[in-house]
């Protein structure tokens, strides 16, 4: 089998990228609008294309439980879930992240009812972000494969143990159908080693799995998740550099800079928006204003220190994002901002533009509005409605 | 008797480096013991008890063993106090003790 190009919606891309990670057990549940990538992937073990066990579970909360049991016997694992759906599976977050089952899933970013919404807005994943999973957001639907095969690396990684939530813009990317490269198993093979660890239930060395643990010994188990999520950071680094060298794509780790180095009004924020800010920037940099771009591509582990230097020489910064944490600000715009306050730093201004919402769209010139306000020296609202 | 050991010669963890990585540990390492709160204990009367076995079935801890004798015995390391036994048992051969002020 040979690499191959394929007209494909990122769903299909994300089932792609599963179907060469060889997961033991899938299970979900389907949901608008992540079900293609599980009526693909139920396509792929009917026909024998991937080799899997696929649970047809009767709900989200019974989807994140099976690939906890099925991780807890040492399996590959795989979920995907989209909004209502991933809040009801909010318990067992904790429960995958905490027994550290490195379970993979896919979700597909979609407003929270009410009032009643399909449409993308990234709400559903940011309310979740305590929850002690790794966050990825992609841009298109190539990274969203690659970020798949990433994941099982990276979330299996000995010093990470930890599941990866990876995130996809409902239907902006999820059912846009783009020009992707699919690996050859062959060589998604030499990348992704069969997942191995003595977390697990093994007759020839038996565990008690899920204990519990007391006032004493209980925040230790805390403070390991914390340890290892700073130390996923390091990892996804290592993975993304082989990987580059595998497949001669390369990916920048926790975030990605466009003209950062000297830019003075930038525009900070994440997922396929950023294809709408990126031939903005172009025009407005050919008629010689100094804007940038950075694209956060993991929320946890947070880019602290390449959010401190991507920003170290602007004059003003937009966080822009589809979120909004009720009578304060989005909740990105609360993480870039403690990043900056905590480093001694020259500050520069910092406005939160919030959009996207329930899928309201946000077009080339909202973004030449958003850059207008950072160069006004107004003060005007911190958080603002585009 | 077949209910586990206690393991006396468990030491605690003292720093992180000593804590297992996620919530799996090697089985039978029941290492505390968990009956403070009982403020009644359950006492058998061997010459009243007909081993019938019914307290052994319904003790909801499971801490009701019958040792090499035959006998029972009560594992009051783990017993939570709650009467079940006492209430359950037909020949009325287990009292419920206070634990004391
Ligand atoms: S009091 Fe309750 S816990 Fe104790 S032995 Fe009787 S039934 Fe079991
Ligand atoms: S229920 Fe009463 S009679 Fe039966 S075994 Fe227990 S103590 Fe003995």
């Amino acid at each position: 089998m040979v690499e191959k190009r394929a007209f494909i919606s990122g769903n299909e891309a994300v089932a792609a990228g599963v179907c060469l990670a060889r997961p033991h057990v899938i299970a979900a549940y389907p949901i608008t609008p992540q079900t293609t990538v599980i009526e693909r992937l139920a396509e792929m073990v009917e026909d024998e294309s991937l080799r899997a066990e696929y649970l047809h579970v009767e709900s989200e909360h019974s989807a994140l439980s099976a690939c906890i049991g099925a991780s807890a016997v040492g399996a590959r694992t795989f979920t995907a879930t989209s909004s209502q759906g991933l809040l009801y599976m909010a318990e067992c977050l904790h429960y995958a992240s905490g027994g550290r089952f490195p379970v993979v899933m896919m979700n597909a970013n979609r407003s929270v009812a009410l009032p009643w919404n399909i449409y993308g807005d990234q709400r559903d994943s940011l309310s979740l972000l305590d929850c002690g999973w790794i966050q990825a957001y992609a841009e298109d639907a190539q990274e969203s494969l690659d970020m798949i095969l990433h994941a099982y690396a990276i979330a299996e990684h000995p010093d990470v143990l930890t599941p990866m939530m990876i995130n996809l813009d409902g239907f902006v990317i999820t059912h846009t159908y783009e020009l992707v490269t699919i690996p050859a198993q062959s060589d998604a093979d030499l990348f992704l080693a069969p997942f191995q660890t003595s977390n697990k239930m093994d007759f020839d060395s038996p565990m008690s799995l899920g204990f519990t643990a007391g006032p004493a010994y209980n925040q230790a188990f805390k403070q390991l998740q914390h340890l290892a999520m700073l130390s996923a950071s390091r990892v996804i680094r290592e993975v993304e550099e082989k990987f580059g060298q595998l497949f001669k794509r390369n990916y920048s780790g926790l975030l990605e800079t466009l003209y950062c180095d000297d830019a003075e009004y930038i525009i900070v924020t994440l997922g396929s928006v950023a294809g709408t800010l990126r031939p903005v920037i172009e025009r407005l940099r050919a008629l010689g204003e100094r804007v940038g771009l950075v694209r956060i591509r993991y929320m946890r582990p947070f880019p602290l220190e390449e959010i401190r230097k991507a920003l170290a020489g602007a004059k003003a910064v937009g966080v822009l994002e589809k979120d909004i944490s009720f009578g304060f600000e989005g909740t990105v715009y609360t993480n870039v901002n403690s990043a900056l306050m905590s480093a001694n730093l020259m500050r520069p201004r910092l406005r939160n533009f919030i959009g996207g919402l329930g899928g309201k769209n946000i077009s080339a010139q909202d973004v030449e509005m958003m850059f207008s306000r950072l160069k006004s020296s107004d003060e005007g609202e911190r958080v603002e409605f585009i | 008797m077949n209910f586990p050991e206690r393991n006396r010669s468990f030491k605690p963890p003292k720093e992180l480096k000593d804590y297992p990585v996620g919530t799996a540990f090697p089985a039978g390492h029941l290492v505390d013991t968990n009956a403070a709160w009982r403020s009644l204990r359950p006492v058998i009367d061997a010459i009243k008890c007909s081993n019938c076995l019914i307290c052994w079935l319904l003790c909801p801890d499971g801490v009701i063993h019958r040792n090499s004798e035959g006998g029972l015995e009560i594992d009051y390391d783990f017993c939570k106090g709650c009467g079940i036994c006492s209430k359950e048992c037909r020949q009325k051969a287990i009292r419920m003790e206070s634990e004391g002020e």
